[in-house]
């Protein structure tokens, strides 16, 4: 009988693949980072720490990482609320807040190029208040704080959806029982929201949160789109390694730094968020 | 004395109503939040070249073909599509494919290892996998996949086997065994079970998946821009062109990217919390 063999037979091709595709070249860069021509070498780490570029890559990285993530775990705890006391409209409410998860981030930057650039709409919109006399360069490349503006707000746009639909989720699957109980003892929203949503919520906040920032650490499209060369962070640095700068042994000790980073921020939450079994629901 | 009695109560229904306006009022301000800037890009996309330039801008679109026009016929731009449909279309079968029989397996069966596997699957939710696009560059050149639409399918495809995987578990999950033994019973080999009985009912799921597969793949810029050169995706395209391509063409370049996501989404809209939902787990 060949019952015992059909589930691995069934998890061969995904398991192959992911060794193939996923393990293999995780070690190729791991390994293409610390070597050069063969030989075992650090050099391609301090090449990259230092060159000029480098400090200011990390600091807008993890700046902007900062700076758009808290604010849109609260949009999402909102839209998610919303969603999930609204009586009317619901589907419809849920369908418009989801949009953004099926935008490409380079579409993202493309939209909001549209509002911030010269001749755009936020121009337009100020010049016809009266607030300025002539349109605004926001994204030449003296404005570096308007640049950042636009690309956290784009960021947030495009991005809030996917913690908003983890959230929902988890929403959903915190029983009944507890708001009505809480709502016999008198307990206001507010504070059914921080004693009831929040502490049962943390499952679904701590995989929100980790999706979110290892998502953040990739962020390349939107600042191509808007800042180009101007706001320099660590994936456009890589891809710079590799195309401009033609050094693949430089470009993989950038991604293995992306990886790291990845990597640790994930084990933080995990540990800060963790959620002991017993109190799973 | 009624007066006294009925105030209490006419009280909390009078803050019942606040609370409900002010719920509508702000689904209502997120919705606008998410749909205007969508809006803005369609108005750019929907007017001719000039008007695109010029300033100040019309809040509404004049329906002038021109930038869309000049998109589709700028050279290179219908091969991207074309490209880009490719590569998507291999990645949902590549991905469905290998992860459909993995999420039955894992659904039906206890075996050692299927922890493993489900680690292996987790894990890669932890790794900003584009970059993984770099070693594979060197890896594609000596195999021959280097800038072909496959090459690139199969990157995309380890962004996507993840969700297929966990797709396909949880929706398994959620049809009885009982109705495939019932097969058994009445005389059903185990395939035959699965394509009559089972499959019908886990034929939407799967469908969404797919969709869900072939976006991912639509959207992606970092994977697309490093692997191909000749046989460049819409995405790779638009990001390679970002310096010397005029407004207009970045803007129906946008719409293009942004409008099939749009119905990608609505397709998939009942999905979009089995998808999410049992990521939390």
């Amino acid at each position: 009988m060949h019952g015992k063999a059909l589930p691995y037979l069934l998890l061969m091709p995904a398991t192959l693949f992911l060794c193939i595709f996923f393990l293999y070249p995780f070690a190729l860069v791991a390994f293409e980072a610390v070597s050069r021509d063969g030989a075992f070498t650090l050099d391609n780490f301090r090449t990259m720490a230092g060159s000029w570029k480098f400090p200011v890559t990390v600091r807008n990285t993890l700046l902007l990482a900062a700076i758009v993530v808290p604010i849109q775990l609260v949009m999402a705890l909102l839209m998610a609320s919303v969603v999930s006391r609204l009586e009317t409209g619901r589907s419809a409410a849920l369908y418009v807040f989801a949009i953004p998860l099926g935008i490409s981030d380079l579409a993202a930057g493309m939209i909001w190029l549209a509002i911030f650039d010269q001749s755009g709409f936020l121009n337009t919109l100020l010049s016809s208040l009266g607030v300025v006399d002539r349109p605004v360069m926001f994204l030449g490349y003296q404005s570096k704080l308007t640049i950042f503006i636009a690309v956290a707000l784009a960021e947030i746009w495009r991005a809030t959806a996917i913690m908003m639909v983890i959230l929902v989720a988890g929403m959903g699957l915190i029983p009944k029982e507890y708001y009505e109980a809480a709502e016999v003892f008198g307990a206001s929203p507010w504070q059914r929201f921080r004693r009831i949503t929040l502490p049962l919520l943390r499952p679904s906040l701590q995989t929100a949160i980790i999706l979110r920032v290892i998502l953040a650490f990739e962020v390349f499209a939107v600042v191509a789109a808007l800042g180009g060369t101007n706001l320099p962070v660590l994936m456009g640095e890589t891809y710079n390694w590799q195309f401009t700068l033609q050094d693949r042994n430089v470009a993989a000790a950038s991604a293995l730094l992306i990886l790291a980073i990845s990597i640790g921020f994930t084990l933080f939450f995990l540990r800060v968020l963790r959620v002991p079994k017993e109190a799973r629901i | 004395m009624n007066a006294i009695t009925e105030s209490p109560v006419a009280a909390t229904a009078d803050a019942r109503k606040a609370g409900d306006l002010l719920l509508v009022a702000t689904a209502l301000l997120l919705c606008v939040w998410v749909l205007l800037p969508i809006y803005l890009l369609i108005v750019n996309a929907l007017s001719s070249p000039d008007q695109v330039t010029a300033f100040p801008k019309r809040f509404f679109p004049s329906f002038d073909l021109g930038s869309l026009s000049f998109f589709i016929n700028f050279a290179g731009v219908a091969r991207a599509l074309w490209n880009s449909v490719l590569v998507a279309t291999l990645t949902m079968i590549l991905a469905i494919g290998f992860g459909a029989p993995a999420g039955y397996a894992l659904s039906r069966f206890d075996f050692p290892g299927k922890g493993a596997f489900r680690f292996l699957v987790l894990m890669t939710r932890a790794f900003p996998l584009p970059l993984l696009a770099l070693p594979l560059a060197v890896m594609f050149i000596r195999t021959g996949l280097d800038d072909t639409a496959i090459g690139l399918a199969l990157v995309h495809t380890t962004l996507a086997l993840p969700f297929a995987v966990l797709i396909a578990f949880s929706l398994f999950s959620g049809i009885p065994v009982e109705l495939e033994e019932a097969a058994w019973t009445l005389g059903c080999t185990r395939w035959q079970a699965f394509r009559k009985v089972i499959l019908p009912l886990a034929l939407p799921g799967i469908a969404a998946s797919a969709v869900f597969a072939f976006t991912i793949s639509w959207n992606e810029v970092f994977a697309a821009a490093v692997l191909t050169i000749e046989n460049r995706t819409l995405t790779a395209f638009l990001l390679q062109s970002l310096g010397e391509s005029p407004l207009y063409l970045k803007f129906a370049g946008g719409a293009a990217l942004v409008v099939p996501a749009l119905i990608f989404i609505f397709a998939v809209r009942k999905y979009l919390f089995a998808m999410w939902g049992i990521a939390n787990r």
